[in-house]
C-alpha cells in the first residue's frame, strides 16, 4: 500500500514522501491523536546544530501517538483496536541494560521517521493497547508520561527508603507529570514543587506546596529531587537542589539541555549525592501507565489540564499551524487530531 | 452497508507503448491496481471491495489479488460494462443480488488508476455521502480552463475561482444512482463522462470533498513516470 509520510525537509518546511508499505509485514497503524514535544519543536525551528539537522532530515516527526490497528499480521490486535504507540524500537535485548538506553535502539522521530505518517508500519511489540472509552487526546502523550514513570521507577530502585519529602524544580510539563505521578506512586511522600511562574504552580493543585525558586525558606529540606527544568535553567535549578537536598539523598535528571552544565561537585561529594539521568522509555514503562491510567482514573482527569491546543491536522497549512501555535504557548500540550 | 467499487475497465488505449491495461502496470514492483486495493483494505467500514475489470482480464486480476494481497474474502472481481457508468451499474446489480440494496447503501466509486488516494479522502468521501447523498472529490484548477466548442475558437473562459478538476472517489447512494441513471433516455446517456454527472444534469446536489494534487491518474507513459518517481525516490537516492 502506498504510504503518504510527511516529512520535515528544512525548520519550518514540510514535504511529502511516499512509500509502499506491505501488509505481509508486521503491524499497520492508522495514527489518529499526535502530540507535539520539545524535541520535534526543535527540529522544526531548527534550533538543533545545523550538523544534526543536515545528517537527520528529511524525518517524520511526532514520537508521542495513538492509532487505530488496521490489521495485525501476527493477531495480537484487531482491526479497530486503540492502541500507544512506542517509539523506542530495540534491536537487541540485554541482560543490565534497558531497551532505552541501548544504543543500538532506534527511535521514532530521532533516528528514524516519526508518526506523522498516513499510516505506521509497526512491530505488535511495540504497541500497548488503551482501554475503552479513554481520553485520546491525554492517552496521545502518554509517551511523556511513561518518561515520567520510568524515571520514578528507577528512582524507586535507586534511592534511600526515607522518602519523607521530594522536590520536583520546574513548572512545566515534564514536571507536572512527575509531580503527579509521584503523588500517586507516593501517597505519604509531601512532594514540593519549585518553579518560576505563580501561574503555573497554582495548577499543581494536587502537591503537598509550591514554591517561586526565589522565595524557597532557608530551612526547607528535602530527602530527594526531580529536576525537570532542562536548557537554560538547568544550573540553576541543579544547583538549589544541591544546596537543599539532605545527605546521601538522590537526584534524578530529566531535564534535557543542548550544552554542558556545570556542576557543583564538591557539595555532591560532601553530601554523598547520587545523581542519576533517564531519558526516553521502554514498553514496560508504557504498560506500567497505561494500568495506572485504568487505576487512577484521576490521573487522566489531572492530565487533561495540560492541553494547551487541540487542532485539526488534515493538509500541509494545518500541520504547520500545530507547530506554530504550539511555540507560542505558554505551558500544555499541543495535540493533533490526526486526518492527512 | 458501504462498498468500494474499483473501476478497471479500462483498456489503456492512452498508454502508448504497452500491451495491457494501465492499472496492471507495475509501481515499486507491484501493480496499480494492487496499491489501489490496498487503500481500501486498510478502511474497515467496506462490507466488500468490488473490482470491476474486463471480463478478458477477471482471471489475472484474481491471481494478482491472491499474489500480492492474500486475503481474498474481502475483495471480489466481476465484469465491467461497456462504458463507466455501465460498469458502475453492474456492481450495483452485484450488490443487489447478493446483499440487500436499500437507501441507505453507498459506493464509493474509484479509479483503479489512481493509487496515491489517502485514507482521509475516502473517509471523508463515506462522510460526505452519508450526510449529503452523493459527492465528488476535487482539487481547485490551477490552470484555466479554456472552452472550446467547436475545437478552433474560444467559446467561453470560466472564471477560474470556480473551476475544479475532478477526481475519484465519487461516492453515492447506489440505489438511489440506479433509480436515476436508468430513467435517462440513451441520448442523455451517451453525453456522461463520469457518474456524477448523472445526478447533476437531473438536478441532484453532489457535495465537493478535497481532493490531493498527488492523487493522480495514471493515463499517460508520462504520469507513471511521475508515478514511479514519486514512490520509488528513495532508491534512487
Amino acid at each position: 500500500m502506498i504510504n503518504t509520510i510527511y516529512r520535515l525537509s528544512a525548520p519550518r518546511r514540510f514535504e511529502i514522501d511516499f512509500e509502499d508499505i506491505s501488509f505481509s509485514n508486521n503491524c499497520i497503524v492508522r495514527p489518529t491523536h499526535l502530540s507535539i514535544c520539545n524535541a520535534d519543536q526543535r527540529y522544526y525551528q531548527g534550533t538543533r546544530d545545523a550538523k544534526v539537522l543536515k545528517e537527520k532530515l528529511p524525518m517524520a516527526l511526532i514520537h508521542e501517538g495513538v492509532g487505530e490497528v488496521v490489521y495485525d499480521k501476527s493477531g495480537t490486535f484487531k482491526a479497530g483496536d486503540k492502541v500507544v504507540m512506542i517509539p523506542n524500537a530495540p534491536t537487541q535485548s540485554d541482560d543490565y541494560i534497558a531497551e532505552n538506553y541501548l544504543e543500538s535502539s532506534k527511535f521514532c522521530a530521532s533516528s528514524k521517521d516519526g508518526f506523522m505518517q498516513e499510516f505506521v508500519e509497526i512491530s505488535p511489540d511495540r504497541l500497548v493497547k488503551l482501554p475503552k472509552g479513554i481520553n485520546l487526546d491525554v492517552a496521545a502523550f502518554t509517551e511523556i508520561v511513561s518518561v515520567s514513570v520510568h524515571a520514578i521507577s528507577r528512582f524507586d530502585k535507586i534511592a534511600h527508603q526515607r522518602r519523607e519529602t521530594i522536590g520536583v524544580w520546574g513548572d512545566g510539563n515534564l514536571a507536572f507529570i512527575t509531580s503527579l505521578f509521584l503523588k500517586t506512586m507516593f501517597p505519604e511522600t509531601k512532594v514540593y514543587v519549585f518553579g518560576i511562574s505563580r501561574e503555573k504552580l497554582s495548577d499543581f493543585s494536587f502537591v503537598d506546596e509550591t514554591f517561586l525558586t526565589t522565595e524557597i525558606p532557608d530551612s526547607l529540606r528535602i530527602d530527594h529531587a526531580f529536576e525537570c527544568v532542562g536548557a537554560g535553567g538547568s544550573p540553576v535549578a541543579i544547583e538549589q537542589i544541591i544546596a537543599y537536598i539532605r545527605p546521601e539523598g538522590t537526584i534524578a535528571i530529566m531535564g534535557v539541555s543542548e550544552y554542558p552544565v556545570p556542576i557543583n561537585t564538591r557539595m555532591i561529594l560532601e553530601k554523598g549525592l547520587r545523581m542519576f539521568g533517564t531519558s526516553r522509555s521502554g514498553k514496560e514503562d508504557f504498560e506500567k501507565t497505561v494500568e495506572m491510567y485504568q487505576k487512577h482514573p484521576q490521573i487522566v482527569r489531572y492530565l487533561t489540564h495540560i492541553i494547551g491546543n487541540i487542532v485539526n491536522v488534515s493538509s500541509f497549512a494545518d500541520m504547520k499551524n500545530a507547530f506554530e501555535l504550539d511555540t507560542r504557548k505558554a505551558f500544555g500540550k499541543t495535540i493533533m487530531h490526526w486526518n492527512p | 452497508m458501504v462498498f468500494s467499487v474499483i473501476l478497471a475497465g479500462g483498456t489503456g488505449n492512452r498508454m502508448g507503448n504497452t500491451d495491457k491495461p494501465k492499472q496492471f502496470l507495475t509501481i515499486k514492483d507491484k501493480p496499480i491496481i494492487i496499491h489501489t486495493i490496498e487503500k481500501f483494505l486498510s478502511q474497515p467500514k467496506f462490507e466488500k471491495i468490488i473490482v470491476l475489470t474486463p471480463q478478458m482480464w477477471i482471471d489475472h486480476t484474481n491471481h494478482i489479488i491472491s499474489k500480492y494481497i492474500g486475503e481474498r474474502e474481502k475483495v471480489v472481481v466481476i465484469a465491467g460494462g461497456d462504458t463507466r457508468n455501465e460498469t458502475i451499474m453492474n456492481s450495483v446489480a452485484y450488490i443487489e443480488e447478493n446483499y440487500a440494496l436499500d437507501d441507505d447503501t453507498i459506493i464509493v466509486t474509484h479509479d483503479s488508476v489512481r493509487p496515491f488516494v489517502t485514507h482521509r479522502i475516502i473517509e471523508d468521501n463515506i462522510k460526505a455521502v452519508e450526510v449529503y447523498g452523493a459527492c465528488d472529490t476535487v482539487i481547485p484548477a490551477t490552470d484555466t480552463i479554456v472552452e472550446s466548442v467547436d475545437g478552433n475558437i474560444i467559446s467561453a473562459i470560466p472564471e477560474r475561482k470556480n473551476m475544479y478538476q475532478g477526481q475519484t472517489p465519487q461516492s453515492f447512494k447506489a440505489k438511489k444512482l440506479r433509480d436515476i441513471y436508468l430513467s435517462l433516455t440513451d441520448k442523455e446517456r451517451d453525453i456522461l463522462t463520469d457518474a456524477a454527472k448523472i445526478l447533476v444534469m437531473k438536478g441532484h446536489d453532489v457535495h465537493l470533498v478535497t481532493g490531493e494534487t498527488y492523487n493522480i491518474k495514471i493515463t499517460y507513459p508520462y504520469d507513471l513516470k511521475i508515478a514511479r518517481s514519486l514512490l520509488e525516490e528513495e532508491e534512487n537516492d
